[in-house]
């Protein structure tokens, strides 16, 4: 792999990390618990779909085949994508959307840290805009999560099922595979060891301020990063897809 | 059902070339941190501001609409009270 595509496929997994959570997002709007709420959640969903774009749109560039952002999003296949699996996963109830995004923005925002002082330019500028709205998606998502883990038996009793069930999808976030390794030496990019530590830091703080047990298992499912998603990915991407695929090449 | 609603608190947005807050509007929220988030989420989202603060409506002590001829109607008439009923006198430069 060429330096050059070695910063491709990151950007595209980082692309394919925003653009699923954003698409996941957007499969609440209007469905708030109330009206200020909803805002917030779309909120989100733009952020994360306007950061999909900006990796999308520079990873075309530098690609040169003239596949823009509308190519990667809605013209590759399930296979092709390379995101997390904790990010694929359904809404669920509003805390198990809650706990999702909490435990996915506490890495990405450990990620978009160290992409700042990666060599490449433009991503070190992407990762320095991004970094502030997840700085926000955190600050909202604690909240809610405290709210929630410290609020009533039943609320309590939803999200620490919540993290149980998502448990299992974080640990391939600090999986690192040849495509980590290689962003860290050619392009000075996050040490996925050094992440993992501060993460579970984070996350032991913010559990135990939920008054929400942390999970002793340790066991992994993986396979995202490399192509191989859970069964509730083909159902995502064949409504995200749907227009353009009846419609090839339709545009606003 | 009415107990069952968030609390409302009321929304006052600093622009960038404002000096002061002014009111935006109100949010539902369940407690203060909420309402900033909902305040910045629902009034901020094209740039307004750079500074919010949110107070329970609840907390506001309001004019009764009733006694408005006895606080405000008095004011009416004194017209020696604005500046531009004085004359500056000749030769007065500043004032």
């Amino acid at each position: 792999m060429s330096k050059k595509d070695i910063l491709i496929a990151y950007l595209l997994r980082l692309g394919d990390n925003a653009l699923v959570l954003g698409q996941r997002l957007t499969e609440i709007v209007a469905a708030g618990p109330e009206l200020e709420e909803e805002l917030a959640n779309a909120n989100l969903a733009l952020d994360y779909l306007g950061q999909a774009r900006m990796f999308y749109s520079y990873a075309g560039e530098l690609e040169g085949k003239d596949r823009g952002e509308d190519y990667f999003a809605f013209l590759r296949e399930e296979g092709e994508f390379r995101n997390l699996l904790l990010v694929e996963q359904p809404n669920g109830h509003f805390g198990d959307t809650i706990i999702r995004q909490v435990l996915f923005d506490i890495f990405y925002l450990l990620q978009l840290d160290a992409l700042q002082s990666c060599s490449d330019e433009r991503l070190a500028e992407i990762a320095a805009k991004a970094i502030k709205e997840i700085r926000y998606h955190l600050r909202h998502g604690r909240q809610w999560m405290i709210r929630l883990g410290d609020g009533t038996d039943q609320s309590h009793q939803r999200v620490s099922d919540s993290v149980q069930h998502l448990w299992m999808y974080t640990g391939e976030m600090f999986a690192t595979d040849a495509l980590d390794d290689a962003m860290r030496k050619e392009w000075d990019g996050p040490d996925l060891a050094l992440l993992k530590e501060r993460w579970q830091a984070e996350v032991a703080q913010m559990l135990d301020e939920a008054t929400i047990s942390l999970p002793d298992g340790d066991w992994a499912a993986d396979g995202g990063k490399q192509g191989r998603h859970t069964e509730h990915f083909g159902y995502l991407i064949a409504e995200m897809q749907h227009l353009q695929r009846v419609h090839p090449g339709l545009s606003w | 059902m009415a107990d069952k609603n968030w609390p409302l608190y009321e929304v006052f947005i600093r622009s960038k070339s404002g000096l002061s807050h002014r009111h935006a509007g109100s949010v539902h929220a369940a407690d203060d941190e909420m309402a900033l988030d909902h305040a910045r989420d629902v009034y901020t989202r094209r740039n307004e501001g750079i500074s919010i603060w949110v107070v329970r409506s609840s907390e506001i002590v309001a004019s009764d609409p009733a006694e408005s001829s006895a606080l405000f109607e008095p004011a009416t008439d004194k017209i020696y009270r604005h500046p531009t009923f004085y004359e500056i006198p000749d030769g007065v430069e500043n004032l």
